[in-house]
């Protein structure tokens, strides 16, 4: 008894640790953000004076060739891509979600025609299939974030599909029927409130994906335009200088984009974890 | 009311006939409690009685009226696995008051507690969920009543509770009512006759 009553409350306390440590990490990802929408940039100006730099306390991240300082440029790098991150994985959850819906209450034909497609974007590795359409839309923000939209969405698409079909085969749906209950009741009642955790986690976990897609195609040049702050673009540019020895170049905008995908993994994650239906009401 | 169903056949599509030929009229007030070995169809009889399934064959009659598949069945089914027939993200008070609701003399009736209102389906005991499932069946539209081994997962107690609950109700509303289980005590206890799904129906 006592035990059992020991290993809850130790339960409870990982809880509390995993939201803890979740807030955290969100604000921390929220700081990236807001920190490079609004950094000075007058930082990343050319200054000849400075070039070169090794890393060190002034520059965190050493400076570049033209003297700007690589930890500004990747603090704004970074927040372009969370945002790039974020318009495309909003594009590829709402996909997801009304052709997972349709396919799943508009009929057979309807639910051939998506798992069609669904297995045909799962046939073509995503980072192929992106080049395509943002080469094909002009490359681009435009035809990055088009790209990204389209091609994220078939596997969160069969999640909810699969959700919708096995909640409206439950028996308390049909007995919702049974007791005179509308489609769209049912929907927005039953059906509803089963896919929200689905479409927000599904959201959190496409979001480090598209991030690293992003930085994919602007790094081999078919992304972003070179004039962005984008790291893809910092770390295309400074392959080139690897070479003469300044390895800070390179290093730490990627380190950085790996921490940030690695972090939104696993707030995602963590989420899910929280939000497990048969662990939420404890 | 009297429930008929005339020259029913059933099968499940792709699959071989489960019953055909099976004629049945149960009188307002009568409690029938219905056999067949496992596997024969009894649960898919009651869910084509309660609108759950359509019949291949033959129609169902409420009254001699067809039934309007809009809005609420007038016959209401429970079923085997109360923990199935509720919505795991609902609150009890929403699950309760989905299709009407009961008021108080009928929840002390079933013994259902306030207390148990504001918790979530996986914070009851089986016991206790069929009790709402129960409450959410009789509602003031409803004419029949069909148990499907409607206290098969439970203890005595609790079945004996229910089953004392229901009568009443059912008693008091002159509802007719369909028994499906296994227990025979229990089954010639309640009925006033018992039906052998065997002996009505031919199947191919
Ligand atoms: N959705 C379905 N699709 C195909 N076959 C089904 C389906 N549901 C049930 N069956 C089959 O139909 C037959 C009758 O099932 P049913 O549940 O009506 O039997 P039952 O008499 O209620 O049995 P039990 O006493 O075990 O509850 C079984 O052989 C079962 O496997
Ligand atoms: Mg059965």
């Amino acid at each position: 008894m006592r035990q059992a009553i020991q290993t809850d409350r130790l339960a409870l306390n990982r809880r509390h640790w995993m939201i803890f440590f979740t807030i955290f990490a969100a604000v921390f990802l929220a700081l990236v953000v807001i920190g490079g929408t609004f950094l000075n940039p007058e930082r990343i100006a050319t200054n000849f004076q400075e070039k070169n730099l090794a890393p060190s306390l002034h520059h965190l991240f050493g400076t570049d060739w033209l003297g700007r300082d690589m930890f500004s440029r990747t603090v704004m790098g970074l927040s372009l891509s969370i945002k790039v991150g974020l318009i495309g994985a909003i594009g590829s959850t709402f996909i997801a979600v009304s052709l997972g819906m349709i396919a799943a209450t508009m009929g057979k034909a309807a639910d051939r025609i998506v798992s069609w497609l669904i297995d045909l974007f799962l046939s073509v590795p995503h980072l192929v299939a992106l080049i395509l359409i943002a080469f094909t839309l002009g490359g681009g923000f435009k035809g990055v974030v088009f790209g990204l939209m389209l091609t994220h969405w078939p596997s969160l698409a069969r999640v909810i599909r699969a959700e919708v079909m096995q909640v409206r085969s439950s028996e308390y749906v049909k007995i919702s029927k049974r007791m005179g209950k509308s489609s769209v009741w049912i929907a927005a009642h039953h059906i509803f409130p089963h896919l929200l955790p689905q479409m927000i986690i599904g959201f959190l976990l496409l979001f480090p994906h598209v991030i690293l897609h992003e930085a994919a195609v602007t790094f081999i040049g078919l992304g972003l335009s070179p004039h962005e702050p984008a790291i893809g673009v910092i770390l295309s540019e400074s392959m080139k200088y690897l070479s003469s020895g300044m390895w800070w170049l390179a290093f730490f905008p990627g380190l950085s984009l790996l921490l940030i995908v690695r972090i939104f993994d696993w707030v995602g994650e963590n989420i899910r974890i929280l939000a497990d239906p048969t662990k939420a009401h404890e | 009311m009297k429930i008929e169903a005339k020259n029913l056949g059933f099968r499940y599509d792709g699959y071989p006939w489960l019953f055909r030929n099976v004629d049945l009229t149960i009188q307002p007030g009568e409690i029938v409690g219905l056999k067949a070995p496992s596997g024969y169809g009894k649960t898919s009889l009651c869910k084509i009685l309660a609108g759950y399934e359509k019949p291949v064959e033959g129609e169902v009659l409420l009254n001699g009226e067809p039934i309007n598949s809009k809005g609420f069945h007038p016959v209401q089914l429970i079923f085997q696995h109360p923990e199935k027939a509720v919505n795991p993200r609902w609150k009890m008070d929403k699950v309760l008051n989905e299709g009407w609701r009961p008021d108080q003399s009928l929840l002390d009736l079933l013994g259902i507690e306030k207390e148990w209102m504001t918790r979530w389906p996986n914070e009851l005991s089986g016991g206790e969920l069929q009790r709402f499932c129960v409450a959410r069946a009789l509602g003031p539209d409803t004419k029949f009543l069909i148990a499907d081994e409607m206290t098969t997962m439970l203890d005595a107690i609790t079945q004996a509770q229910i089953w004392h609950a229901v009568l009443e109700i059912v008693r008091e509303r002159n509802m007719g009512m369909i028994v499906v289980s296994h227990e025979e005590k229990l089954v010639q206890r309640l009925c006033h006759r018992v039906i052998n799904l065997d002996e009505i129906t031919s199947r191919m």
